[in-house]
């Protein structure tokens, strides 16, 4: 249903010309949950940003690839067409709801609005709905709380007003960037099931952005896994968690805190992700990388396909899903 | 919200009663006699002097003189001046044309500052940026009096476009004196806004009705204005505080016969009475304002709460 391909972003500064994007594809189909996976700066905000076309440009500009919905191509498609799509074709929700709603209108208004615009509804009628999404993400005294500010609700309601807002045109992809990230772990529970729940009931294509392999686990059905501004390692859930394909990931997974290796030091990945505006020849991951060898450093590996649909761009991708995970 | 308010109007209370005993003091314990000029070449007759100083009550200790005149004033009588006007007739007459030439004033700085400001503060380091940031330096840098002569001298006495100086005080008389008044507050209005909505469009929410799919002139029309214009209405409202205060220059060069135009005479010609009548008034005017600067804050920014 939603296609990205090959997508290539710069951002255009004046230290130079940072890559962000180095040509990503992935695609989300309806009731299908993807989790996007990888450390701030590897790139998965600004492919949502790029799909939903809310890039800052300039600085950032798209210099390749495709974003198609539906088999209509966006990144080409009219500002009044990109307009309509976004909200009732592809919706966004952000990290931060308390700086991403409007701090001076009613969570009411800004839900309302929306529908008064695109729908055509009258203010009894938006103000009915808008109390309806607020009881479908199941915030409490609804037809009190849309008439208060975004900084009367705490921060788990807060997140759930900013997905009602998101939910109002109904739309048939919804992008959530890292939508639990600034929360307590048990609102945290609380906002994924949420989440979950309603891209069952609407069969919503859900991409999941986050840093949090822990989230993953539990709701997605596939994930790719980025770094540096590249996919680095495509797969289902269920044989990415048995058997990462990709060094990077067998490395974030062993840097998971487990019950079975209580008392021993956590693993982490040496070194930092490069800077984008010098990335590494050859694999990105190279300088960090347990297996690297002469020819990751002069070639960037292809994508490697391991069957089951996974890709994995790494030279030793069979080995790597060979040795179980544990990497070299 | 109301017990706010209650406690700021008593809060006027010491301020009111510090600032006219400070004003009461310079004007009335300043060296010399206020009554000794008074008449002409000649020395004033010992007579007449002793009549005022009784009026007056300056023979009498400056604190017993001040209580005297505090108790008058709060039964709104603010005397008379050494020519027996009644004060309070003169600030009558005086006020409703303040009033006009700050209105004039205020609406010249808030639609053309807020205008270049929103302009210059949507588009980074164009033409118009650039147009915006010079012509108010520019403006900043002058002195007022320097605008209004060189206004006065072109458009008035050279192109003849305009009258010189302000023969009936009509809303239409004022608006070049108003121009002239508002110049400065315009430039740093244009800048506080052009600031405000640099800074304020790359804001989350800004982003947020992106993603909502709201038209262009929506985002910036409501979102982004109303959240960059807090700053700016509280500047416009501490201003028109100040614009009643009146305008001694510009009334001055355009002959406005308003409050600033009272003030400078009486100070001139040493009216105790008057000074300090009008003065009063003027720091009551200014409290005032300042309080309803304070509650619209809270209006217009729903997370400040006065309770």
């Amino acid at each position: 249903m939603l296609e990205v391909e090959d997508l290539h972003v710069e951002f255009r500064t004046r230290d130079g010309v940072a890559r962000v994007l180095n040509g990503v594809s992935y695609h989300v189909s309806a009731g299908e949950t993807l989790a996007v996976l990888g450390e701030s700066g590897s790139g998965k905000s600004v492919t949502a940003q790029a799909i939903m076309g809310i890039l800052d440009t300039p600085p950032a500009h798209v210099t390749r690839g495709s974003v198609r919905f539906h088999g209509e191509e966006l990144l080409t498609a009219s500002p009044e067409r990109r307009r309509a799509v976004r909200a009732e074709g592809v919706a966004m929700i952000f990290q931060d709801a308390l700086s991403a709603l409007n701090p001076v209108f009613t969570v009411g208004f800004q839900i309302e609005e929306q529908l008064r615009l695109r729908r055509g509804m009258s203010r009894a009628q938006a103000r009915a709905r808008a109390v309806e999404l607020l009881d479908l993400v199941r915030i409490p005294a609804a037809r009190q709380r849309v008439r208060e500010y975004p900084h009367q609700f705490s921060g788990g309601m807060r997140q759930r007003a900013m997905i009602a807002m998101a939910l109002a045109l109904d739309p048939e992809v919804l992008i959530a960037d890292e939508p639990t990230t600034a929360l307590d772990v048990t609102v945290q529970a609380q906002i994924m099931d949420l989440l979950a729940e309603i891209q069952r009931e609407r069969r919503m294509g859900l991409v999941l952005i986050t840093h949090d392999l822990g989230v993953v686990a539990e709701v997605a059905d596939r994930i790719v896994v980025m770094y540096a501004g590249r996919i680095v390692e495509q797969a289902d859930a269920v044989s990415l968690f048995r058997a990462p394909g990709h060094p990077y990931t067998a490395a974030l997974m062993r840097s998971l805190p487990r019950l079975d290796s209580k008392g021993t030091a956590l693993e982490t990945i040496r070194g930092l992700p490069p800077s984008l505006l010098r990335i590494p020849p050859g694999c990105p991951f190279h300088p960090r990388c347990p297996r690297a060898q002469g020819v990751c450093v002069t070639h960037v590996p292809p994508d490697v396909r391991l069957g089951l649909g996974r890709t994995s761009a790494c030279h030793f991708a069979e080995g790597v899903v060979g040795g179980g995970g544990v990497g070299g | 919200m109301g017990q706010y308010v209650l406690r700021r109007l008593l809060q006027m209370v010491p301020v009111f009663v510090g600032t006219t005993f400070l004003i009461y003091v310079l004007v009335w314990a300043v060296p010399g006699d206020p009554f000794e000029g008074k008449c002409g070449e000649r020395d004033c007759p010992a007579s007449y002097v002793a009549m005022m100083r009784e009026r007056f009550n300056l023979d009498d200790p400056l604190l017993l003189q001040y209580w005297k005149y505090l108790v008058n004033l709060v039964q709104g009588d603010f005397g008379v001046t050494s020519s027996g006007v009644q004060v309070v007739d003169r600030i009558a007459a005086a006020f409703p044309v303040t009033l006009k030439l700050a209105l004039v004033a205020l609406l010249v700085e808030a639609v053309i500052g807020i205008t270049a400001g929103v302009v210059s503060g949507l588009r980074n380091r164009g033409f118009l940026d650039s147009l915006v940031l010079v012509s108010t330096l520019f403006l900043i840098s002058i002195p007022v009096f320097v605008t209004g002569y060189v206004v006065q001298l072109v458009f008035g006495l050279q192109l003849g476009w305009i009258a010189p100086t302000v023969t009936s005080p009509t809303f239409g008389n004022l608006v070049v004196p108003g121009f002239v008044l508002a110049s400065l507050s315009m430039a740093y209005v244009a800048r506080l806004s052009r600031a405000s909505i640099a800074e304020n469009r790359r804001a989350d929410y800004v982003r947020t009705a992106l993603a909502k799919g709201l038209p262009t002139r929506r985002i910036v029309g409501v979102h982004l204005l109303r959240n960059s214009l807090i700053p700016v209405i509280t500047f416009l409202g501490t201003d028109l505080g100040a614009f009643l205060g009146g305008a001694i220059v510009t009334e001055g060069i355009f002959n406005v016969p308003g409050v600033g135009g009272l003030v400078f005479r009486s100070i001139l010609t040493k009216d105790g009475a008057m000074v300090t009548g009008v003065v009063t008034v003027l720091v009551l005017v200014y409290l005032l304002m300042t309080l309803l600067v304070d509650l619209l804050y809270a209006v217009l920014d729903p997370r400040i709460r006065y309770d």
